[in-house]
């Protein structure tokens, strides 16, 4: 057969090499809107939930009881349920209704029926809902540091320099998982030096992730992840009540930790139950309100290539941000995982949480090359920084990051670098080098690091925690090595775990280490003129991106 | 053939869920599953030039001999799935990683589970069996991890992650390192590999060949002793 030019050329575009499926509800391979999925009811009896979502109580499965119990506001259960969706969606989307009449409304309607509320609205009214139901008022960022030699002082300095470029929490995870507490020094190390009051959190297996936690390694958590389904719950030897008591043992020791899940996780596991993602996300959104959690990351997260890969997928990721806002909890809102080839897509899908602004637009935007990000790369990394730059000129929106010069940067990789080689030698662990500070500074990704001894690393790693080395003497090391200003930052940073102002919803630091949440900083939104705006001094940094030439100089 | 029209080509996906649907509606249970459950053998279609046959005899049991390996393996591997999400023969796999296990003079011993498709508690369930404490865990699309019975099921010696990456080599390398585990040394890792566009490409049918598994799963069923003969 004669091939078309113009076909040879369209089937060796990048959006060609992406995996599309078409739609299988029988076996939940479809983004909104199954035919299995239920249809909302509920029905009440002496306060207790007696029918949700068409099925009796002794047909409950053990989310329908957990979200049944825990999960719904009952005070309005009947006046919210009984209004039509429509008029529901209507709301949502008409700034006139503030987010506080919202909220009680919302946070009283069956699973089934806030999907079928949010299913109602299109994109762009989607994302007027985001602007007001958003939970802090000013919009956020976060990214991955990590790389995939796990080298420490590279961690160290990416970990600077994304802090002096804006974003507001990072995490880091492992190629190896012994290298963890390496990982999670580095990390804090770096972004508290770049900028005092950066969260840093090292995603590992959940019980590490809370020894690490409690250690000190790091200030928060959210790789404790729910699921839709029974099935996949099991399949991790896990229920809502084994991940509400996670939950607790993070609040308890005043550490600041969300639930993780997305749309696609349960089909990817193997377990939809043929309901659409969407739905199942709808039930883990109601778990992560249900365990008394003040915050979720969803937006399908690491199965970002299941519903991508079916219609409307891109809008269901939304769709699930929506579902925490309206349950009150704090969004990181995925935009961290690659899904497409095509940059256009990546674009696409990252503006429905960029331009309304979320907690965390990117959870998180990866601050290496793809090629270092260990979770699996991210939609944005560091080779788009200008990028994201530019689009936030553009169109003057706040995505949370600031355009920084060469000089700074080089300056505050190396200073974290060395700080690091400081801190390691006073904690007797395995040495950095000069040569590795020198190359850490100009690094643009680990193929430009000299490799390190990993036997010698996981040993030094391990003996770290079997010689319960905490937080606290992080801080005594890093005075030792005569970094007195890190030492009161460190210090500043685990202090946060006694007062536990940052457990309140969606809090972040500033450099003072003041918090900055959903309780002192509301979503105050209601139309043109309120909510979050971009300030003068804000707009300045925005403006100043690095190749804008001056008319005075021509 | 194109890496592309190899993996994505709808039709290949529709008949995969074509497949796990007319599972479905023969019903989950294994004993009307394909064939290689239930005790019975099942062996390679003609996939490579190796032949792959695994037979169940009888419940897992613990393990003494502190110089052997224990392999566990999904529960469609070799019975209904038998080649990786990159189409490498499972018979090769199986090769290779028993390759590198006797290279370090070590032995090894077959287990099938039932519970779970989770690669993580496979590898955990074969290390808590294995006589020396070291288990490797691998999924029928070629997700691997090694792992030792005093960590958290969830935790892990490596984790082979992105299945699309795991090549014959690094399978060699994966069971050589567990051997050295086993022997009390301290293997530097196999070199951990990432390709950030491996999600894109296989992500939903890397789905698709999971409900491959999971639909074979029994939760009242024991784990399973095996013997796997490559021919």
């Amino acid at each position: 057969m004669t091939r078309s030019k113009r076909f040879e050329v369209l089937d060796a575009r990048p959006v060609n090499q992406d995996g599309f499926v078409t739609e299988w509800p029988e076996v939940g391979m479809i983004a909104m809107e199954s035919p299995n999925d239920p249809k909302p009811s509920i029905k009440i009896s002496n306060g207790v939930v007696t029918e949700l979502d068409g099925k009796a109580r002794a047909d409950f499965d053990m989310i329908d009881t957990f979200i049944a119990d825990y999960a719904i506001n009952l005070d309005n259960v009947e006046k919210a349920n009984a209004i039509p969706s429509t008029d529901l969606a209507r709301m949502l989307v008409d700034f006139n209704v503030p987010r506080s009449e919202i909220i009680p409304l919302t946070t009283a309607l069956t699973p089934a029926k806030l999907t079928e509320v949010v299913s109602l609205l299109n994109v762009v009214e989607m994302m007027m809902v985001v602007s007001k139901l958003r939970s802090r008022k000013m919009p956020a960022n976060q990214c991955h540091v990590t790389n995939v030699r796990d080298n420490p002082v590279q961690i160290a300095a990416d970990a600077a320099e994304a802090a002096i470029r804006g974003f507001a929490e990072m995490e880091t995870t492992v190629g190896i998982v012994r290298y963890a507490p390496f990982n999670a020094i580095a990390i804090m190390i770096g972004a508290n030096i770049g900028r005092p009051g950066i969260l840093t959190q090292c995603a590992v297996e959940e019980a590490t992730e809370l020894k690490l936690g409690m250690m000190g390694y790091t200030a928060y958590a959210e790789t404790v992840s729910v699921y839709g389904t029974e099935p996949v719950f099991m399949d991790g030897d896990d229920t809502p009540w084994s991940k509400a008591f996670l939950a607790s043992c993070y609040a308890s020791r005043g550490l600041k930790m969300r639930f993780t899940s997305g749309t696609g996780s349960e089909v990817q596991m193997g377990y939809a139950e043929g309901k659409s993602m969407l739905y199942l996300e709808a039930r883990c959104q109601y778990i992560t309100k249900g365990a008394g959690v003040q915050g979720t990351q969803n937006g399908s997260v690491s199965c970002c290539g299941v519903p991508a890969a079916v219609p409307s997928g891109i809008r269901a990721m939304l769709a699930e941000n929506l579902f925490a806002m309206a349950l009150d909890l704090e969004c990181a809102s995925s935009n961290d995982q690659t899904f497409t080839h095509s940059d256009l897509r990546r674009v696409a899908r990252t503006i429905m949480q960029f331009a309304p602004g979320t907690d965390f637009i990117c959870s998180g935007y990866s601050s290496t090359p793809n090629y270092d990000n260990m979770f699996a790369g991210s939609n944005w990394d560091a080779e788009d920084y200008d990028d994201w730059n530019v689009i936030q000129r553009d169109l003057k929106v706040d995505g949370g990051l600031i355009p920084v010069g060469e000089d700074e940067v080089v300056a505050v990789r190396r200073r974290a670098a060395t700080v690091l080689q400081g801190l390691f030698r006073e904690l007797g662990v395995t040495e950095i080098t000069d040569a590795e500070v020198e190359a850490a500074t100009y690094a643009h990704g680990s193929q430009d690091m000299p490799e390190r001894n990993v036997v010698e690393d996981l040993r030094a790693a391990d003996d770290l925690i079997k010689r319960g080395v905490t937080g606290v003497d992080f801080v005594k090391a890093l005075h030792r090595s005569g970094h007195d200003d890190v030492a009161q930052t460190i210090f500043n940073v685990l202090s946060q775990r006694i007062s536990g102002d940052y457990l309140h919803t969606a809090s972040i630091l500033t450099e003072d280490f003041h918090v900055v949440s959903a309780v002192n900083y509301p979503n105050d939104y209601q139309g043109p003129g309120t909510g979050y705006r971009i300030s003068p001094e804000r707009w300045e940094q925005i403006k100043s991106i690095r190749h804008a030439v001056d008319p005075a100089t021509i | 053939m194109n890496e592309r029209n190899q993996l994505m080509d709808e039709k290949t996906l529709r008949a995969i869920i074509e497949e796990v649907l007319n599972e479905v509606s023969a019903g989950s249970a294994p004993s009307k599953a394909p064939m290689g459950i239930n005790g019975r053998s099942g062996s390679t279609p003609a996939a490579g030039s190796r032949t792959l046959t695994v037979t169940e005899v009888g419940e897992a049991k613990p393990g003494t001999d502190p110089r052997e390996i224990l392999i566990a393996l999904s529960p469609a591997f070799g019975t209904t799935m038998f080649q990786t999400i990159t189409g490498i023969p499972l018979a090769d796999v199986v090769r290779e990683i028993t390759a590198g296990i006797e290279e370090e003079g070590l032995r090894y011993r077959f287990i099938r589970l039932y519970r779970t498709a989770d690669v993580g508690f496979i590898a955990h369930e074969a290390a808590k069996l294995s006589g020396s404490g070291i288990g490797i865990g691998i999924q029928s699309r070629g997700t691997t991890v090694i792992h030792q019975k005093d960590l958290p099921p969830l935790s892990n010696l490596e984790l082979f992650s992105q299945a699309p990456l795991i090549d014959l080599p690094t399978f060699r390398a994966i069971g050589k390192n567990a051997a050295k585990y086993a022997k009390n040394e301290s293997p530097t890792p196999v070199p951990v590999k990432n390709d950030q566009m491996a999600r894109p490409k296989y992500q939903a049918i890397a789905a698709l060949l999971h409900i491959k598994e999971t639909q074979l799963l029994d939760p009242r069923k024991k784990t399973q002793e095996l013997r796997v003969e490559v021919r």
